[in-house]
């Protein structure tokens, strides 16, 4: 029926008590990506971020992703989330407390969310035989490695990604000095 | 119970998609409204390590992992801006943020 | 059930490859029992060697030679009133020390103790520690903005500036301490903490003495970095006393406030577990190639039992260098068993030290094997903890604009050079 997933149990891959920890983390993730978008105060809502940035790592280590698990907890939890809370405790007015959650269009926004809900509900329903598993997964062991190989290349060659990792490197040079000139006082 | 497949997956990012849009549109704070872009950027993280998983190769995490890279690239520039604007007009209510206007 | 429990026992796989949540659980409650115990032994430690250091006694009162004095403390504080600032926003004051914590423990998880003594070895075992110690920057940030207080709020600012600072120079030392590791025949490193400690016995170098001094400048940018890391001397500036009124900690009072002192201690101990993981062989006990015949195994394995009987050696000059007054009496008596139970500790791993040399898979060679990872271990973490307190004690504070500078112009630079430098050699020298 799903030949990935029994390929995984047969292989001795198979994770403990999947369903529970699926469905768990999944409600986790959905609830306080509610409470984001819902919370008045800002702080509470960059909390209700941070708790949906750990179980969405979580969901990924359920998908034998364990580097972009890694790479998730580092950069995300750890850093943009700490970056968000400084500009919360900068720009943090007491009026932006009292004054109302939602802006003038909301019932245009909220109309043109339940479309596209609509439009991927209709989606998954009719197109369900779309997603079977369609390859052996990758052994999580090696999972580091094999990324490792495909980013840096390996033996003399360069590997696919590794002209999208030099430029992604310039664009984090080209936002470090854009952030660093758009805060100064005087530039 | 049933095991868990690439759909059910996709069901997640799916609806965190579509708070992060609602919480696009309808926001007043623009703090909050880079929060949810994040939330945005994390479905589709989701999605992509979800048919990487599917497809058994690993194509869908590397690009998942630049997608990280550039949220984080995006974050430090929408919140430098925010920061600029802020120090002009004192302000982070999207409603009024409109010099541009005629 | 007892399936479940006896199915691990003679398993040389940690509980998380095994599957077994139940010893996995107990490994837990057995790391947060030890951690909590060590931070307690810290506090004293650091109180009575600061006082040495300072040519004063330190806490002598409340048990012979103020050895209860953590649990003095523990009671004054679990006792005190619980104050909240009126505009303080209520749950995220709460939940402060919470996050705190939580980031500080969870790195718990991947230090490996021995070569199975882990509660679960991950692949990216190095990645986690790193991102889950990163996490314990927003516990202080929203710690000091819950206050809702000046001096909280730029102590907190302070505070986390420095460590997000820091944190880059300590994963570029980590980085060149993974890449040691690929330093093989088949050319793969690895992420994982046990097989750290692995590449370094296979290889039959600690990595500090690896390439040297590139090893050495490596954990001295580590360990220059840890120390930044957990707002410790001399990067103390967001939380001294004189400065700033105690930091982002200022407006918690009581339990919270030592669940923020656990947490510090905690974390800690942490990181110099990593540090020992990383580059001073883990769990090895010094020169396990070189020196590897069953003599030499059975004098190492003699190491534990002696320590412990050198420590009811001191204890019992202590009893006997008691004011022979009336008044001290409860205190002579309290010292001397003190010091009959650390001299029937080291009786009892002398015994098994002496009846797990001859066979291999007895239990006395496999308890006798284990306490011996275990104390190497404890060893080398302690001399970190001891080098804490030594610093603390010598070095004034630095200024908070020449710790950012040192953090981001003179570290940074000198662990990319490092890590630079050890990829060229580890090049050449293949």
């Amino acid at each position: 029926m799903n030949p990935g997933l029994n390929a995984a149990l047969n292989s001795g891959m198979a994770p403990v008590a999947t369903p529970w920890f699926f469905y768990a983390l999944a409600g986790m993730a959905v609830v306080s990506a509610l409470l984001v978008i819902t919370l008045r105060n800002a702080v509470h809502a960059a909390l209700a971020l941070i708790v949906t940035l750990l179980s969405v790592a979580s969901l990924y280590l359920m998908l034998y992703a364990p580097f972009v698990t890694g790479v998730q907890i580092v950069v995300y939890a750890g850093g943009i989330m700490v970056l968000f809370l400084f500009v919360i405790m900068l720009v943090n007015i007491e009026r932006s407390s009292k004054e109302h959650r939602f802006n003038r269009i909301w019932p245009a926004g909220l109309a043109a969310a339940c479309a596209l809900l609509a439009l991927f509900v209709s989606a998954f329903v009719k197109g369900k035989a779309l997603f079977a598993d369609r390859g052996m997964p990758l052994p999580e062991s090696s999972n580091t490695q094999q990324i490792a190989t495909m980013l840096y290349g390996e033996a003399g060659r360069m590997g696919q990604y590794t002209f999208a990792f030099e430029i992604a490197s310039l664009l984090l040079l080209v936002a470090i000095l854009g952030a660093v000139i758009m805060t100064k006082k005087k530039i | 119970m049933v095991p868990i497949t690439t759909l059910h997956y996709l069901v997640v990012a799916a609806a965190l998609f579509v708070l992060g849009v609602i919480g696009v549109l309808i926001r007043r704070n623009v703090v909050i409204v880079l929060m949810s872009i994040e939330l945005i950027l994390n479905a589709v993280n989701l999605n992509l390590v979800a048919f990487s998983r599917m497809w058994g190769n690993l194509h869908g995490q590397v690009f998942a992992i630049f997608i990280i890279v550039d949220a984080a690239a995006e974050a430090a520039v929408g919140l430098g801006i925010l920061i600029a604007f802020f120090r002009n007009k004192e302000t982070v209510n999207v409603d009024e943020i409109d010099l541009l206007k005629w | 059930m007892p399936n479940f429990i006896m199915s691990y026992l003679g398993s040389t796989v940690t509980p998380g490859e095994a599957g077994n949540q139940f010893w996995a659980l107990i490994y837990v409650l057995i790391i947060f029992a030890g951690v909590s115990v060590a931070v307690i032994a810290m506090n004293w430690i650091e109180r009575k060697a600061l006082a040495h250091f300072q040519v004063r006694l330190g806490p002598m009162r409340v048990g012979p030679h103020g050895l209860l004095q953590p649990i003095a403390d523990a009671v004054k504080l679990m006792l005190k009133e619980d104050i909240i600032p009126a505009e303080a926003d209520q749950f995220v004051f709460w939940v402060a020390p919470l996050i705190g914590l939580l980031a500080a423990f969870t790195v718990y998880t991947v230090i490996p103790f021995g070569p199975s003594q882990a509660v679960s070895d991950m692949n990216i075992g190095i990645l986690f520690m790193l991102g889950v110690s990163s996490l314990g920057v927003l516990g202080v940030v929203v710690a000091g903005w819950a206050s809702n207080s000046h001096y909280p709020l730029i102590g907190a600012l302070r505070s986390s500036a420095q460590m997000v600072s820091y944190e880059v120079a300590m994963g570029l030392a980590v980085v060149s301490a993974i890449l040691m590791t690929s330093m093989n025949a088949s050319g793969t490193g690895t992420l994982s903490m046990i097989g750290i400690v692995q590449a370094q016995q296979q290889q039959g170098v600690w990595f500090i003495f690896k390439f040297f001094p590139l090893g050495l400048l490596a954990l001295v940018i580590f360990a220059i970095a840890m120390i930044a890391e957990t707002n410790r001397a001399p990067f103390d500036l967001a939380e001294a006393e004189s400065e700033l009124t105690a930091g982002y900690h200022t407006e918690y009072s009581g339990l919270r406030w030592s669940l923020f002192m656990l947490s510090e201690y905690a974390a800690m101990i942490a990181v110099s577990s990593i540090a020992v993981t990383l580059w001073l062989g883990g769990w090895m006990r010094p020169f396990p190639n070189l020196l590897h015949a069953p003599a030499w195994d059975f004098i190492f394995s003699l190491f534990p039992g002696l320590t412990f009987l050198g420590l009811a050696a001191i204890a019992f000059i202590g009893t006997a260098r008691m004011p022979s007054h009336s008044f001290f009496k409860i205190q002579c008596i309290g010292l001397a068993v003190f010091a009959a139970l650390l001299g029937f500790i080291a009786l009892l791993l002398l015994v098994a030290a002496v009846a797990g040399r001859s066979a291999d898979t007895s239990l006395a060679a496999r308890f006798n094997e284990g306490i011996g990872y275990v104390y190497w271990f404890v060893l080398k973490v302690a001399v970190f903890m001891y080098l804490f307190i030594w610093y603390r004690a010598t070095w004034p504070r630095y200024r908070f604009d020449q710790l950012m500078k040192i953090g981001w112009k003179v570290m940074l630079p000198i662990s990319l050079g490092v890590l630079v430098l050890t990829a060229i050699v580890g090049v050449i020298a293949s």
